[in-house]
C-alpha cells in the first residue's frame, strides 16, 4: 500500500517535470498561435491574454492576400524540391561505388570526405559567393542550392545502407550480366528505401528553415523563400504582428506535418543510422 | 573488407581490364558529387586561406597585401568584442549538455505519452533560425511573456529591454540557442545510453548499488564516447554561433552582440571586404581547431574522471 503510494507520486512528480519543460519547449509555439489566431485587441497587454478575445483564421487569408507570403511559400516548396532531389540523387550515386565496388583510390576517397567533417572551413561561404557570381549563379536558385547539394553526412548514411545488402543479390545480378548502373537502380535503391526516406526528410528540414545562404544569394525578394520573407517583412511591417505570426504558423506547418510522420528518424539519432 | 567486396569475375579474366572497367565505372557514380565538393567544400580551403591574405571587394581583382588583414583585425576594436562575445558563448555549453543528459535520463523508460514528450523537446530543433527568431523577440518584446514571468516572480523591478541591453542581449539570445539545442543532444544521449549494455547495470544494482552510485560508477564512464561527442559538437557550435544572434539582435546595441562569424558575414557581405572577412573566418577557424584538441585531449586524460 504505503510502496504502491509512492510510486504513484514518484509518478505525478516525474510527468509534473516533463510537462514543465514541454511547457518550456512549447510555449514560443503557442504564444505564436495565440497571436495568429487572434483578430482583435491588442497583442501585447499586461498581464498577458493567454487566449485570445476573438479568435479566427482571418490573418491567415489576410496575410495572403494582402503579403506576398503565398508566394514566399511557392518559392520555399520549388526550393525545397530542388534541393532534396538533388541531395538525395548525387549522394545516393556516390554511395554506391564506396560500398560496392573495390577501385583505386576508394580508401583515400572515404577519408577525404571524413576530413570535410572534421576540417573547420569558417572562410568557405565567402569563398562559395565568389565562386557562385563567377559562374553567374547569384539570385537564382541554382546557386542557393548547389553548395550544400553534396551532402557527406547523406553519402555515409547511405553508404551504411548499401553495406547491409546482402552480396548474393548483386553477384546473382552480376553473373546474370547487369550493369553496375542497373544492379544500383534496380536492387540497391529499392533495398535502401528506409535510409532514403530519412535523407530525404533530413534534407526537407534543412532546406525549408536555410534562410542565411537563400539572403546571401538572392537580391530579389520576390524570389525569397518563406523564412527570408518573413524577416523581411517583419523588418518592413514592424506593426502588423499578427499577420507575421500567422506567417510563421504556415512556415512552421510542413515541417510539423513531416516531422509527425517521420518522427522515428529524428528521436533515434542520426548517429543510431550511421554506425 | 576489401577481398570480400571485390568483384568475384575479376579472378577468371585478365587483371587489368576489369579492373580499369570498375574504376572508371565508380568515378563515373562519383562524378557529381566529387565536382560539386572540390568546388564548394574542397577549393575553399585553399582559397579560403589564399583570400585572406589579399585585398578583394570584387571590383578589383584582388591584390596580395600579406599580414595587412590580420593587422587589421587585431586593431579593430569590435573584432576584439566579437571575438569576446564568441567566448562568452561557451557558457551555454554545460547548461545545455546538463539539461539534455537529465532530460535523456528521465525519458529514458517506458511510460505512457514518453514519446509525446521526447517529441515535444525535439521540436524547437526543427524550426527554423528564422522562426525561432521572430518568436522569441515576440518573448522578449517590452509586454512580453518574458517579462511578465520576471515581474510575478519578482526578479524584474520593471519590464526589461532585454534585446537591447549591451551585455544581457547575449546571455537573452543564449537562452534561445538553449532552447533549441537540448532536444538535439537529449536524442544523442537517449541513443548513447540505450546502447549501454543492459547486464551491466543490472549487475550493478544486484550488488546493491543504489540509483545515483550505478549512473556514477556505471552509466556515466561508460557514457564518455557520446559525452566527448556532444560537448566537443557544442562546444564549436557555440564558438561559432551566427544565426540566432543575426535574427535576435543583428549584433546590437551598438555592435555589442556581434559574435565572430557575424563579424566575417557582415565584413563580406555588407562592407564587401572580402579578403577581412576570409582572415576573420580563418581566426575563428584555428580558435575552433585548438579548442577541439583541448577538449579530446581533457577527455583523453581524464580530466573528466572524478569518479
Amino acid at each position: 500500500m504505503v510502496t504502491k503510494l509512492r510510486s504513484a507520486v514518484g509518478h505525478m512528480l516525474l510527468y509534473g517535470l516533463l510537462g514543465v519543460v514541454a511547457l518550456f519547449t512549447l510555449f514560443p509555439f503557442l504564444w505564436t498561435l495565440r497571436t495568429a489566431l487572434s483578430t482583435a485587441g491588442s497583442v501585447f497587454t499586461f498581464p498577458p491574454r493567454f487566449l485570445p478575445e476573438k479568435a479566427g483564421l482571418g490573418n491567415f487569408t489576410e496575410v495572403v492576400r494582402t503579403l506576398p507570403v503565398g508566394r514566399y511559400f511557392l518559392n520555399s516548396v520549388v526550393l525545397t524540391v530542388y534541393g532534396v532531389t538533388g541531395t538525395l540523387a548525387v549522394a545516393s550515386l556516390a554511395a554506391y561505388p564506396l560500398a560496392r565496388l573495390d577501385f583505386p583510390g576508394r580508401n583515400l576517397l572515404l577519408l577525404a570526405l571524413l576530413g570535410t567533417l572534421l576540417l573547420p572551413n569558417e572562410a568557405g561561404f565567402v569563398v562559395n559567393f565568389l565562386t557562385l557570381s563567377q559562374l553567374g549563379l547569384v539570385n537564382t536558385y541554382t546557386g542557393v542550392v548547389l553548395p550544400s547539394l553534396a551532402s557527406v553526412v547523406g553519402i555515409f548514411l547511405l553508404r551504411q545502407a548499401y553495406l547491409a545488402i546482402p552480396q548474393e543479390l548483386v553477384d546473382a545480378a552480376r553473373v546474370d550480366g547487369a550493369s553496375e548502373f542497373r544492379i544500383w537502380a534496380q536492387i540497391v535503391l529499392p533495398l535502401s528505401r528506409p535510409a532514403l526516406a530519412a535523407l530525404g526528410v533530413f534534407s526537407f528540414v534543412a532546406h525549408w528553415n536555410s534562410f542565411i545562404w537563400p539572403l546571401v544569394v538572392l537580391k530579389d525578394p520576390d524570389r525569397y523563400p518563406l523564412a527570408v520573407g518573413l524577416l523581411y517583412l517583419q523588418g518592413l511591417f514592424a506593426h502588423s504582428t499578427r499577420l507575421i505570426a500567422a506567417g510563421t504558423v504556415l512556415a512552421m506547418l510542413p515541417i510539423l506535418a513531416v516531422f509527425c510522420f517521420a518522427q522515428r528518424f529524428f528521436l533515434r539519432g542520426l548517429e543510431g543510422a550511421l554506425r | 573488407m576489401r577481398g570480400s567486396r571485390a568483384l568475384p569475375l575479376a579472378s577468371s579474366r585478365p587483371l587489368l581490364r576489369p579492373r580499369l572497367r570498375t574504376a572508371l565505372v565508380a568515378y563515373l557514380f562519383l562524378a557529381p558529387a566529387l565536382v560539386l565538393l572540390g568546388v564548394f567544400t574542397f577549393a575553399p580551403l585553399v582559397f579560403g586561406t589564399l583570400l585572406a591574405f589579399a585585398d578583394y571587394n570584387i571590383l578589383r581583382p584582388p591584390r596580395w597585401v600579406g599580414l595587412e588583414n590580420f593587422r587589421i583585425l587585431l586593431e579593430d576594436p569590435a573584432f576584439w568584442v566579437a571575438l569576446r562575445n564568441s567566448l562568452r558563448y561557451l557558457a551555454v555549453v554545460p547548461a545545455i549538455q546538463l539539461v539534455a543528459l537529465l532530460l535523456a535520463l528521465l525519458v529514458n523508460r517506458r511510460l505512457a505519452g514518453i514519446t509525446l514528450f521526447r517529441a515535444a523537446y525535439y521540436v524547437p530543433v526543427i524550426t527554423s533560425f528564422a522562426v525561432a527568431g521572430l518568436m522569441w523577440n515576440w518573448m522578449y518584446a517590452q509586454h512580453g511573456v518574458m517579462n511578465w514571468v520576471g515581474l510575478r516572480l519578482g526578479l524584474l523591478p520593471r519590464p526589461f529591454d532585454w534585446l537591447n541591453h549591451p551585455t544581457l542581449a547575449l546571455y537573452a539570445v543564449m537562452l534561445v540557442t538553449f532552447w533549441k539545442g537540448i532536444g538535439y543532444y537529449m536524442v544523442l544521449y537517449l541513443a548513447g545510453l540505450q546502447a549501454l549494455p543492459q547486464e551491466l547495470l543490472e549487475a550493478a544494482r544486484v550488488d546493491g548499488a543504489g540509483r545515483f552510485r550505478t549512473f556514477l560508477s556505471v552509466t556515466l564512464p561508460m557514457l564518455r564516447p557520446t559525452l566527448l561527442l556532444c560537448t566537443l559538437l557544442s562546444t564549436l557550435a557555440a564558438v561559432k554561433v551566427f544565426e540566432e544572434v543575426y535574427v535576435m539582435t543583428g549584433g546590437g546595441p551598438f555592435g555589442q552582440t556581434t559574435t565572430a562569424l557575424l563579424y566575417v558575414y557582415q565584413k563580406a557581405f555588407q562592407e564587401f571586404r572580402f579578403g577581412l572577412a576570409a582572415a576573420a573566418g580563418l581566426f575563428v577557424a584555428v580558435i575552433g581547431l585548438v579548442l577541439s584538441l583541448l577538449h579530446v585531449r581533457i577527455f583523453r586524460e581524464g580530466g573528466l574522471r572524478p569518479w
